[in-house]
């Protein structure tokens, strides 16, 4: 017999889930900022710390699937069919994104002839040689899909609202972290 | 008969040749490139016009006259922004400072066939400082290909002023590599 559905995410999936929220709004602000800089040291810095952000973010996204593949998430809360079908999707879109936008970024890097070196140390493979025009294709696919995911994130987090604060549905309780840390359930690890 | 003589005059006119015009440096097949370090990022670049007066006989290192210019406007370093702020005062104001040069002062041989080390001065933006360049010379019929590389650091120079003088950003050590096509540099 199936295991009823827990009652919110695990500790690790709310840590992920918040750690990964917080890093992609700090990338995409840094990414809007940095392009817009003229040449300078500051420019240089906010531009490795945004590949840097974003390599981070994919690796904490291969955990998050990795985790979300082999952990039963709660229930869902009450809600229209078609509702329930746009979390999903919803969701679907935001993991696909997770992986798309930094690896499209990753590509733009190594097609533009600047390698990523995560947090000035560890060389990461570049996709190919240093190719102008392949580099040129692939800024704006980085950039659209970049503000892809954040249309989606703010139709996450507007939907999560409405739900916790005008259906008054409890939905947030699932994600939220002051409440998996106090809870004793055992089904928690 | 005739054919040993035609030989033998042909040695001598080419030997004469040879020790009269200096070797001759083939800018198409030689190529002299550079790696700085940003924030651990290795980024490379390169000179597209140089030139160099080159005497030198293998047998004879120490009388080595190696003289070279380098067009500090041609460097290519992938992107066109970046070549536009490398032409500014704070790097190579190649505008005031047009060339690097450097000037050899003597040449040795160093263990191995074909290895020499020329000791010279290098003058970028109007400083000059002593290097050591190690060099390996190969040989294929006619064509020499000198090869080497050697580090020097870009605030001797006063390359990456101001804002840029700070080496966890663009680290102080530049590696310097090069690649010269030299004909008429007499056998190893």
């Amino acid at each position: 017999m199936p295991t009823p559905p827990p009652k919110h995410y695990t500790h690790t999936a709310i840590a992920l889930h918040w750690l990964i929220a917080l890093a992609l709004v700090g990338t995409f602000c840094v990414g809007l900022y940095m392009t817009g800089l003229p040449f300078s040291p500051q420019r240089l810095k906010l531009y490795n710390w945004h590949k840097w952000a974003g390599v981070t973010i994919l690796a904490l996204s291969i955990a998050r699937l990795a985790w979300r593949l082999t952990h039963q998430p709660p229930a869902e809360v009450p809600m229209p069919p078609w509702q329930q079908r746009a979390a999903q999707w919803a969701h679907r879109a935001l993991y696909v994104l997770f992986f798309a936008v930094p690896v499209a970024g990753w590509a733009y890097s190594s097609a533009a002839g600047f390698p990523i070196v995560v947090f000035g140390v560890l060389p990461l493979p570049s996709f190919g040689p240093a190719d102008k025009a392949l580099a040129a294709l692939i800024k704006p696919v980085h950039a659209t899909l970049a503000y892809a995911l954040a249309l989606v994130v703010l139709g996450h987090v507007a939907a999560a609202l409405k739900h916790h604060f005008v259906e008054r549905d409890g939905l947030l309780t699932r994600m939220w972290p002051q409440r998996a840390w106090t809870s004793r359930e055992p089904h928690t690890p | 008969m005739k054919t040993y003589l035609t030989i033998a005059a042909f040695s001598v006119l080419s030997a004469a040749a040879a020790s009269a015009c200096a070797q001759q440096l083939v800018p198409a097949h030689s190529e002299i490139a550079f790696t700085s370090k940003q924030m651990g990022v290795p980024v490379d670049g390169k000179f597209k016009k140089f030139d160099a007066q080159v005497a030198f006989d293998p047998k004879k290192p120490e009388a080595a006259k190696i003289a070279f210019t380098i067009d500090l406007g041609s460097v290519s370093l992938g992107a066109a922004e970046t070549e536009a702020e490398l032409a500014k005062p704070d790097w190579f104001d190649s505008r005031k400072f047009p060339q690097a040069t450097f000037q050899s002062a003597g040449a040795k041989a160093a263990g191995g066939a074909g290895k020499y080390e020329v000791a010279g001065k290098l003058t970028i933006k109007g400083a000059a400082q002593n290097v050591v360049v190690p060099v390996t010379l190969a040989q294929s019929g006619a064509a020499t290909t000198v090869t080497g590389a050697f580090t020097i650091k870009r605030l001797d120079f006063k390359v990456g002023d101001g804002d840029w003088k700070d080496t966890s950003m663009v680290a102080n050590d530049v590696q310097v590599k090069f690649k010269l096509a030299l004909t008429g540099v007499a056998p190893i």
